[in-house]
């Protein structure tokens, strides 16, 4: 990709964040701005915002590149991440709005009268903010790598400045309007180098994905190693290597490698002849073509991984922190639900487009398969495909929408976390709220830098998964069960917090295990949702007496429709 | 003018009955509930207290009136925690259904891949099966189940507001 292209696309995206931030500072001198937008934003404007803050790098970059590198199991990852509003419209959103929390922890205290209750919510949500927002400061890193060739480290940098700038400037959140155009923004980004990519497929005689050999490199390919990689030979291929092979240095000599394991240094650059099997990386296993676009046949206990994945992403979406605060900007209970279901509308028109990305990639770019980014094929694909300028401006188009997706659904996470550090863990107040926000930022800034590159959507799809195991059972059981009690809640969340949450480090710290084990950490949510159900619901019918006692009026509250004039209590959220 | 104070919180007496709230004007709560079930002139009633009704202009007409269920539900009365059960519980069935679908359909494509692996193969219109589901259709039926829910949720909303609010309906207890 031409890097001039690539960061322009960069700058125009970033410089658009700041600026709007720095004015947003101008317009809205305090959260109010968005109270009073509650009154006039209409459900589609509104489903915009939600969208926009929700599809982040993982929706526009991961997705795709799992399905590139795992087939079909994978679909069911953007499925479940649109379906998880579906179980979210049904269960909580009406609700929800009518409960009047701003946040979690707020409906957490109002539905259980305990700021005991609150305050490991806050805790929770700090955490699931951070292990989400930590992927999307990598993919800023792989975006930046891929478009300069800049060390990953830049990206998290530029990420948590540019967030840090907008957020302490203004809150770009505060503007409904912003979160609404970067969804038709992601949206265009993925959309139109979509169209011109399949008219250059179409042109190409259209092939197939059904065929019965894995992937190969259609022409002589030079690939270049980003950072030092185990890759799996299947067949005996001479390339040429300028760098390091097997840990010893060559020098654009002919290198023989044999069938097995071979190392790959960082930086190396190996040249394949046309028709070579594409080696694998260690973590990704080799499958024919046919293999690859049928089901069940990616990973290892792949029929677990999917049902635990489909539990994870259709319970968690409703305890994400970032999406819970988008619905309080509905005017009432009857606007949350026609909101969400213009969410539904909107999700499934994007997540159409990763899908048919990954399948391109599989045709043009196997390459990744090797170096085992498989989450560039979006920024790679359109430069691949199309020489010269088209590559450059479609290329800077997807790098501008990837830049977009991890700047909103960052910043938003930001200012969920950083309002919750502020007013639960510190003291509240706006100077709190800036030292929060950089708190909020640092961690994980750390986390992205130190930890493992994992694939970004994988590290998305375990916030989902702690989310389900903790926020999903408070929500549904508190807006439907009034025998929920303050110990029973506690000791479900704790519960699902703790099993949930060992799982994730294990999984982003050490890598999970061989074998059934590592299916069950990670993808954890099959054993841990049901776990914290039955937990909460188990100690709350022990703990009776500790069921709170406002709970008759909150259900009415919760329930009632808005037109009725009906007392509904007076508990109301706290502001930073 | 901020969003929690406007809506969510208390809304006793904040309508068109002022300050005075739905108290009902010292009606002993036996003689309401004799009056409600008499003969009832249709057009001489007043609206109930703390209500507004738009179909008709208020009458100063007598004050013979049933006990509004708003009243019922704001005490927590026998008869209004039956009303909020009943229209959790209506709520909560139509959910647990959607659900139930949901998990159906959800659930049942993996383990209909696992079962029945000829299925994995077979094609629908060039693409696998499990793309055309999974990468297509599987999106508009979601949307096509949230209008389902959003109907049948808002219809049940109204019948609870109609039986609160209407005190001649023939459902009335």
């Amino acid at each position: 990709m031409n890097a001039a292209y690539g960061l322009a696309g960069i700058a125009v995206v970033v410089a658009a964040t700041v600026l709007i931030g720095t004015l947003g500072l101008r317009i809205s001198r305090t959260t109010s701005d968005f109270y009073v937008a509650s009154r006039t934003v209409s459900p589609l404007r509104n489903a915009s915002a939600i969208g926009g803050e929700y599809l982040s790098a993982a929706s526009f970059l991961g997705v795709a590149g799992l399905i590139l590198a795992f087939g079909s199991d994978m679909l069911w990852l953007p499925v479940g991440w649109t379906g998880g509003y579906l179980v979210l419209l049904v269960l909580v959103s009406a609700p929800l709005r009518r409960s009047g929390a701003y946040t979690l922890p707020d409906f957490a205290e109002a539905r259980l009268e305990s700021m005991t209750v609150r305050r490991v919510t806050s805790v929770l949500v700090v955490l699931i903010g951070w292990l989400y927002m930590m992927p999307q400061f990598q993919s800023a890193g792989l975006v930046l790598r891929t478009v300069t060739g800049a060390p990953v480290w830049a990206g998290p940098l530029l990420i948590t400045l540019v967030v840090a700038v907008s957020v302490l400037a203004g809150g770009m959140r505060s503007i409904t309007l912003v979160q609404a155009f970067q969804y038709w923004m992601k949206l265009t980004a993925l959309a139109v180098p979509l169209v011109f990519l399949l008219l250059a497929w179409r042109y190409d005689g259209a092939p197939g994905l059904d065929r019965d050999t894995a992937p190969r490199f259609p022409e002589r390919t030079t690939v270049t190693v980003g950072a030092t990689v185990a890759v799996q030979v299947v067949e005996p291929v001479t390339v040429t290597a300028d760098g390091r092979v097997d840990d010893r240095s060559v020098d654009g000599a002919a290198v023989t490698l044999t069938p097995g394991r071979h190392t790959v240094g960082r930086d190396t650059e190996l040249t394949f002849p046309g028709g070579a099997a594409v080696p694998h990386v260690e973590q990704i296993p080799v499958r024919t073509d046919r293999e690859w676009a049928m089901p069940l046949d990616g990973r290892d206990h792949s029929l677990y991984a999917t049902y635990s994945l489909i539990l994870a992403t259709f319970l968690g979406t409703m305890g994400l922190p970032h999406v819970l605060v988008r619905f309080y900007t509905n005017p009432d209970g009857r606007a949350a639900r026609r909101t969400t279901v213009m969410v539904l509308s909107l999700l499934g028109a994007f997540y159409l487009l990763p899908a048919v990305y990954g399948a391109l990639g599989r045709l043009y770019t196997p390459e990744l398969l090797m170096t085992g980014r498989t989450d560039a094929v979006v920024l790679t694909l359109p430069g691949r495909v199309f020489g010269g300028v088209v590559g450059d401006l479609l290329g800077a188009l997807v790098t501008g929408g990837a830049v977009a997706a991890f700047l909103s659904t960052s910043s938003g996470l930001t200012v969920s976390v950083a309002g919750v550090l502020a007013q639960d863990i510190l003291r509240g107040g706006v100077r709190s709220f800036r030292a929060a926000t950089l708190l909020a930022l640092a961690v994980p800034l750390a986390l992205s830098i130190s930890a493992r590159s994992l694939a970004v959507a994988d590290v998305v799809g375990l916030a989902f998964a702690v989310a389900a195991s903790t926020f999903c059972p408070l929500l549904v059981l508190g807006i439907w069960w009034r025998r929920l009690s303050v110990a029973g809640a506690l000791a479900g969340l704790v519960t699902g917090g703790v099993l949930a949450g060992t799982a994730v480090v294990v999984t982003v710290a050490g890598g999970a295990p061989e074998g059934l084990a590592g299916a069950l950490l990670s993808q954890p949510a099959a054993w841990t949702v049901p776990i914290a159900f039955t937990v909460m619901i188990v100690v709350s019918l022990a703990t009776p007496r500790r069921v709170p006692p406002g709970v008759a009026r909150m259900m009415v509250r919760l329930h009632t429709p808005e037109s009725l004039n009906v007392d509904r209590g007076t508990w109301r959220p706290r502001r930073v | 003018m901020s969003g929690p104070e406007r809506d969510g919180a208390a809304r006793t007496g904040g309508r068109e009955g002022g300050g005075a709230g739905p108290r009902l004007d010292g009606a002993p709560k036996a003689a309401g509930r004799q009056d409600a079930t008499g003969p009832v002139a249709v057009g001489a009633e007043p609206p109930a207290p703390g209500r507004t009704r738009v179909t008709a202009p208020r009458t100063r007409g007598s004050r013979r009136l049933r006990r509004p269920v708003t009243r019922e539900i704001d005490e927590q009365t026998g008869l209004g925690e039956a009303y909020m059960r009943s229209l959790v519980q209506a709520q909560l069935r139509l959910a647990v259904r959607l659900c139930t679908l949901l998990a159906v359909v959800v659930g049942g494509i993996p383990a209909l891949f696992a079962l029945v692996p000829a299925l994995r193969e077979q094609q629908v219109a060039g693409v696998p099966l499990a793309w055309a589901l999974l990468g297509g259709l599987i999106y508009p039926w979601f949307v096509a189940c949230g209008w389902w829910y959003v109907r049948h949720a808002e219809r049940n909303e109204r019948d609870f507001a109609d039986l609160v609010d209407n005190p001649w309906s023939d459902r009335n207890p």
